[in-house]
């Protein structure tokens, strides 16, 4: 996503570096960008200039944001501090989303890639488990699996990364299978590579962009999952988290919009920021389908 | 045609198979004794109840007669006791099953028929109003929770303008008969089915013009449009029907996602569907429903994905006669 950081020839310009130049000329992408890091920045730099638990009981219930010179954002229905509440509520929601995808990713990739190069019976039983994963409706799979075992936030990212690899798998297999018929593979596989060199080494790297531009969008989508399940109530109740301020301000809902809103808003703006990445992403990566 | 349509029916039935032992495998990795795990926490856990469930399913016997027990019994429609509503499984989830179709049905309607056309408008000009129209929409359907849509929906039509109710399905006060229950019914519907809506529409447009783009750069529509045909029936006839198979194909394979939106719209709504029964059975640790449930929806999408196929032959006879 960055400058190229390996080319050691500063006229040769690699595909990374081309595709950064299309990234940075889309406004939408910039502030896709501007989204994210503003977000992370409230998230981790936030706690250290803010300090206010955000489990503590700081004011009178329901306070509404701008009544009181020292609470910006008023106070939930049992009187904690909202804007502490966004603060800290990003950690968990950024981590269980990042973590989610990354497992997801994991999953997706290696179904995928094998399944894509080897073809035949592997193939097929390959895709016959992902096709049972898919037709599992995923936020109730997740509901049970996070009821049945603990709701720890490792828990809720396992379960949302079990339900989530199947399109990454889909679309490792497509990509795989379209590269592995083209000449640097059979050049490699001439040269004696062996089958783990050519998948990881020759494949995967080619096979690299799609798989970056899912891999953004499965975060967003991580992350409106965890949001879910916290909302329900079904995730670490001892950690803040933006779903879980929603989902206990809800019964709250018309004496305190703030409640409820303000914690969806950023929900909003991390997930809108992701898929404005994600777009400029596709667009820097495949320059033909901007028209799109 | 009819040994494919055997052999997807054959591989339903696997997959539905797969589905049971899944949830037999869930109750017996559960930490805790799969009987009381069966109970559930505030279930009747006395003495004779506890025996009771080791005997019905053979909680004593080596594992594998377990699972037959288990899929014998699930295959003749017995999916089990719910101990905290004291009802048959099966029973209670049919008793929910109609409002989350209805739901789902509307919302899914309402997305496919506001959706396409509202991309296929946008594919005429794809600098217009429409095109940002769509834009602005898939991203927003795509990044807000489909939760806090609702209660941002709740909030502006519960206070500022009550012209919708916002909870519930039917109102116990007012009183007539089949025609204004079933008024009533759909005046409740509005709300979430547009929530859940919102989220597909935002896609099914966006989808619609990308693929109505492709096809309309085809070699066929030219020929059309050389022949003389009109504008608006090239549109209709000749790009249209080809641009709907990616929309019908997503539409149908993301039949799992919109149960799951269901749940959440459900619980928001307090819409008296299987997503609301999940929500409380899960609170309520009553896992022979909560597995039901996962069952019944499992079920549901496997039935969505086998019409799927079917509604894409129809619209691409290449497809009925290839593979």
């Amino acid at each position: 996503m960055t400058a190229p950081a390996r080319t050691s020839v500063p006229a040769a310009r690699g595909p990374m570096a081309e595709a950064w130049d299309i990234f940075r000329r889309s406004p939408s992408a910039m502030l896709g960008l501007a989204l994210l890091l503003l977000v992370m920045g409230i998230t981790f730099a936030g706690p250290h200039l803010y300090h206010v638990d955000p489990f503590e009981i700081v004011w009178a219930p329901l306070t509404p944001p701008g009544e009181e010179a020292t609470i910006p954002l008023g106070t939930d229905n049992l009187g904690r501090d909202i804007l502490a509440g966004l603060i800290a509520g990003g950690s968990a929601t950024l981590a269980v989303g990042f973590a989610a995808a990354l497992i997801t990713m994991l999953i997706g990739v290696l179904i995928g890639a094998y399944a894509g190069f080897y073809g035949g019976w592997v193939d097929d039983l390959l895709m016959r488990v992902t096709e049972f994963f898919q037709v599992l409706p995923p936020l109730l799979f997740a509901m049970v699996v996070v009821t049945l075992f603990q709701p720890t936030l490792v828990n809720v990212a396992l379960a949302i990364g079990i339900v989530s690899w199947p399109q990454t798998a889909r679309l490792t297999r497509s990509e795989f299978r379209r590269i592995r018929t083209l000449e640097y593979v059979n050049a490699m596989r001439a040269i004696g590579a062996g089958d783990g060199n050519i998948i990881w080494r020759v494949i995967l790297p080619n096979a690299l962009p799609p798989l970056i531009v899912s891999a953004t969008l499965t975060i967003g989508m991580a992350i409106l999952f965890e949001a879910g399940l916290s909302f329900l109530g079904l995730s670490d109740p001892n950690v803040m988290s933006w779903g879980l301020m929603i989902g206990s301000g809800r019964e709250y809902l018309l004496d305190a919009w703030w409640v409820v809103t303000l914690p969806g808003a950023m929900i909003f703006l991390t997930v809108l920021g992701v898929s404005l990445v994600g777009d400029g992403l596709n667009d820097a990566f495949n320059p033909k389908m901007r028209e799109r | 045609m009819f040994r494919r349509i055997l052999r997807q029916l054959l591989y339903a039935a696997a997959l539905i198979l797969a589905v049971l032992v899944l949830n037999f495998l869930l109750i017996q990795l559960a930490p805790g004794d799969p009987a009381e795990v069966i109970a559930g926490e505030m279930g009747g856990a006395s003495a004779e109840v506890m025996a009771a469930i080791r005997e019905q399913y053979g909680l004593d016997k080596p594992l594998l007669t377990q699972l037959g027990l288990y899929l014998g019994r699930a295959l003749q429609g017995d999916l089990g006791m719910s101990y905290y509503y004291n009802r048959p499984v099966v029973d209670l989830i049919l008793s929910r099953l109609g409002p989350t179709m209805l739901l789902v049905a509307t919302a899914l309607g309402f997305a496919l028929i506001v959706g396409t056309r509202l991309g296929m408008l946008a594919s005429r000009n794809p600098r217009g109003i429409a095109s940002a129209v769509v834009t602005v929409l898939s991203l927003i359907g795509y990044s807000a929770p489909v939760f806090w849509t609702g209660l941002m929906l709740v909030i502006l039509f519960a206070a500022k303008i009550p012209l919708f109710p916002v909870a519930g399905m039917i109102d116990v006060v007012k009183q007539g008969g089949t025609l204004m229950r079933a008024l009533d019914i759909a005046h409740h519907l509005v709300l979430p089915g547009l929530t859940l809506g919102l989220v597909y529409l935002a896609q099914y447009s966006r989808l619609t013009r990308a693929s109505m783009l492709e096809v309309l750069g085809a070699d066929y529509i030219r020929t059309a449009r050389a022949k003389g045909v009109s504008e608006k029936l090239v549109f209709r006839r000749h790009a249209f029907r080809n641009a709907m198979l990616p929309v019908v194909t997503v539409a149908g394979m993301q039949f799992g996602a919109i149960i799951s939106g269901a749940v959440l719209v459900e619980t928001v709504f307090s819409w008296p569907g299987l997503g609301t029964l999940a929500f409380q059975s899960i609170l309520a640790r009553d896992y022979p429903t909560v597995l039901g449930i996962l069952f019944f929806s499992t079920l549901i999408v496997i039935i969505a994905n086998l019409l799927t196929d079917f509604v894409s032959r129809l619209l691409d006879p290449r497809l009925a006669k290839g593979r």
